[in-house]
């Protein structure tokens, strides 16, 4: 299924996935005694929906850590765009493009829709002390521009009408789309999901997963999710990664995933007929 | 109905950003600032410019700074009034050394001393939060007031350990000194006033206000968004600094006159000043006024109230005035616990829908 002559290959819909993004080489991470996460490598390719699914605790959260530099692996490498990785604090791997979102929302409680959503553009955003304490001059310019870009996505993930309110007061659906908004905000060139259909009914499900195919097909962005829901992952995703205790157990298509043996075993369960 | 919300459409960001969106507040503002310029220093007398308004004027300058800190940032500290006698001493040094330089600029390099003294004690907490916090800051309180009242370098080996400040003159009236008038001591802290809150308020709505509000409310998400947290919250502590000491300047040069550190600028002042933002409201600069409005306004004019009215011995009133604020403060707290700043929020939303219920 794969065309690897290529750096790259076309998706059963049509699309052109890129070349490798980011490798995951033989990662290995400890809590003291507990190995979180055993000799895993994988690859993500530019454009591409990643998922990495998997039982409770196989160590999927943290693999999301890895990537976005919460977690430093004991052994193990990360290559991003070709470049080995250097041991980073999660404020400059943002700064490289990579954003995410969390299991359990992760907004700032305090401040409105619109303010969470700008505070996804600080990177994009680089005005002097003294020019934002007279809010003059560049401050004040970019902090237009800046609401403009946050307009666009505000509209693309329809929640104007929470514009201004503060985020305490949503609820959890809307709260899920308001942190998908921020980290949009940032215009990742990857854009790390952690569970983004938790908790949420069919129709909130059904929206999410139209968000997440819009934004990879609109913005180009590449996706690694995690997700429970079967049926989402193997609608949404390109590729599967299949972790179990730590261990990577499968990795490929959703097809190909599901008809292998040993992620039938460990995953899906025995099949009875 | 003169006050209303809607139909006060903006067609640009910049008019949507803006600090008083509502056209009636913005004018409500333009006619406070204009009454408190050109009215007040016609009418004020010096029983309430000194025992009222200019401390007013002071302790909200304080409240802002340590909002800044507490309010947006999220970092706790008790050693505002240590912080506010390193301006103070700041401002005593440079008065004494540089005789020449203009007493504006004497008050902000102070306010930049302070600065640079507050971000060292925030050191502490890149490591620490909460209460933990507040307990470093502590140190930072007693240890600065026993340096200050230790080392006769600071109070330049004077008999008494105490400072006080010469005369110093802007625009050729005295605004220090026992020859000040106390219209012009009131114009010098209502103009430093209105740029701190101007400066505090610009810097909270934007990039910078809005990495402090994220480290406040959830750092590890702020930091996955590209919050470098060390940064963050030094920033808060230079900036928060700053204002307190430019308000422990005052304080010490233009309205006591004279000081010592530990009667100045003990402890209590640290906790005045931190009921000033939890009972005006954390994260707001309304707040801070209505704040530093409630705890200096309001004991000055219960105690006239009740010796002017009714007679009683100031002794009595005393006695009460302190019993009241004190039941005023937990009844506020009770009804809102988010402050004053809250409370008001709450009532416009509801005067807004009433008299329905929906």
């Amino acid at each position: 299924m794969l065309d690897t002559q290529d750096d790259g290959y076309m998706t059963a819909d049509g699309r052109k996935i890129g070349g490798v993004a980011m490798e995951m080489r033989n990662i290995t991470l400890r809590f003291g005694g507990v190995v979180a996460i055993k000799d895993i490598s994988f690859d993500i390719r530019w454009g591409e929906v990643r998922a990495i699914i998997g039982p409770n605790g196989a160590g999927k959260s943290s693999m999301l850590n890895v990537i976005s530099g919460f977690y430093h692996p004991q052994e193990g490498e990360v290559i991003y765009k070709g470049y080995k990785r250097p041991r980073m604090r999660p404020y400059e791997v943002a700064r490289m493009g990579i954003a995410r979102t969390f299991q359990n929302i992760a907004l700032f409680e305090g401040m409105s829709v619109l303010d969470n959503i700008m505070t996804g553009r600080l990177n994009h955003m680089s005005s002097g002390f003294l020019s934002q304490a007279m809010w003059w001059g560049k401050a004040a310019r970019e902090e237009e521009e800046n609401r403009e870009k946050v307009e666009k996505i505000i509209d693309f993930l329809e929640i104007q009408h929470i514009r201004k309110t503060p985020v305490a007061r949503l609820p959890y659906g809307l709260k899920k789309r308001v942190e998908l908004a921020r980290a949009l905000a940032a215009e990742p060139a990857i854009l790390l999901l952690d569970e983004p259909m938790a908790g949420m009914n069919v129709e909130e499900k059904e929206d999410m997963c139209r968000f997440v195919l819009d934004v990879n097909d609109e913005f180009g962005t590449t996706i690694v999710l995690i997700e429970h829901d079967m049926g989402v992952v193997m609608d949404l995703s390109d590729r599967v990664v299949v972790m179990d205790y730590g261990k990577k157990i499968g990795d490929g298509t959703p097809d190909e995933v599901r008809n292998d043996e040993e992620v039938i075993k460990a995953y899906l369960g025995v099949a009875h007929d | 109905m003169l006050y209303r919300e809607a139909g006060d459409f903006k067609t640009s960001y910049a008019a949507d950003n803006q600090t008083f969106p509502i056209r009636f507040d913005r004018y409500g503002y333009y006619l406070v600032l204009a009454f408190a310029f050109l009215v007040m220093p016609m009418v004020i007398s010096d029983y309430w410019a000194n025992s009222i308004v200019i401390p007013f004027l002071i302790y909200a300058i304080a409240a802002l700074g340590l909002n800044i800190l507490i309010g947006y940032c999220g970092q706790l500290s008790l050693g505002t009034g240590a912080f506010m006698a390193v301006g103070a001493y700041a401002c005593y040094k440079l008065m004494v050394a540089m005789p020449g330089l203009n007493i504006v600029f004497v008050v902000v390099l102070a306010g930049l001393v302070t600065a640079a003294v507050g971000t060292l004690f925030g050191l502490p907490s890149l490591r620490i939060k909460g209460f933990y916090l507040a307990v470093a800051t502590l140190a930072a309180q007693f240890f600065l007031i026993w340096l200050f009242t230790r080392t006769p370098w600071f109070f330049n080996y004077s008999s008494t350990g105490m400072i006080s400040a010469p005369t110093r003159t802007l625009f050729g009236y005295p605004v220090t000194g026992p020859s000040a008038s106390a219209v012009s001591v009131y114009l010098v802290c209502l103009s430093f006033l209105v740029v701190m809150a101007w400066l505090a308020r610009n810097l909270t709505r934007g990039t910078i206000g809005r990495k402090w509000m994220a480290i406040r409310d959830m750092d590890i998400a702020a930091e996955i968004i590209g919050v470098n947290p060390m940064r963050a919250k030094l920033s808060a502590f230079a900036v928060s600094s700053f204002l307190i000491g430019v308000s422990g300047a005052l304080f010490f040069a233009v309205y006591l006159g004279a000081a010592e550190a530990g009667e100045a600028f003990g402890i209590d002042k640290s906790f005045l000043v931190l009921f000033m933002v939890i009972v005006g409201g954390l994260g707001s600069i309304l707040g801070a006024f209505l704040g530093a409005a409630f705890l200096i306004v309001g004991p000055v004019l219960l105690k006239m109230l009740l010796v002017n009215q009714f007679d009683w011995s100031s002794d009595l009133a005393a006695h009460l005035e302190v019993m009241i604020i004190g039941a005023l403060i937990l009844a506020f707290l009770i009804i809102e616990p988010h402050g004053l700043a809250a409370l008001w929020r709450t009532i416009k939303e509801k005067l807004r829908l009433w008299p329905f219920p929906h």
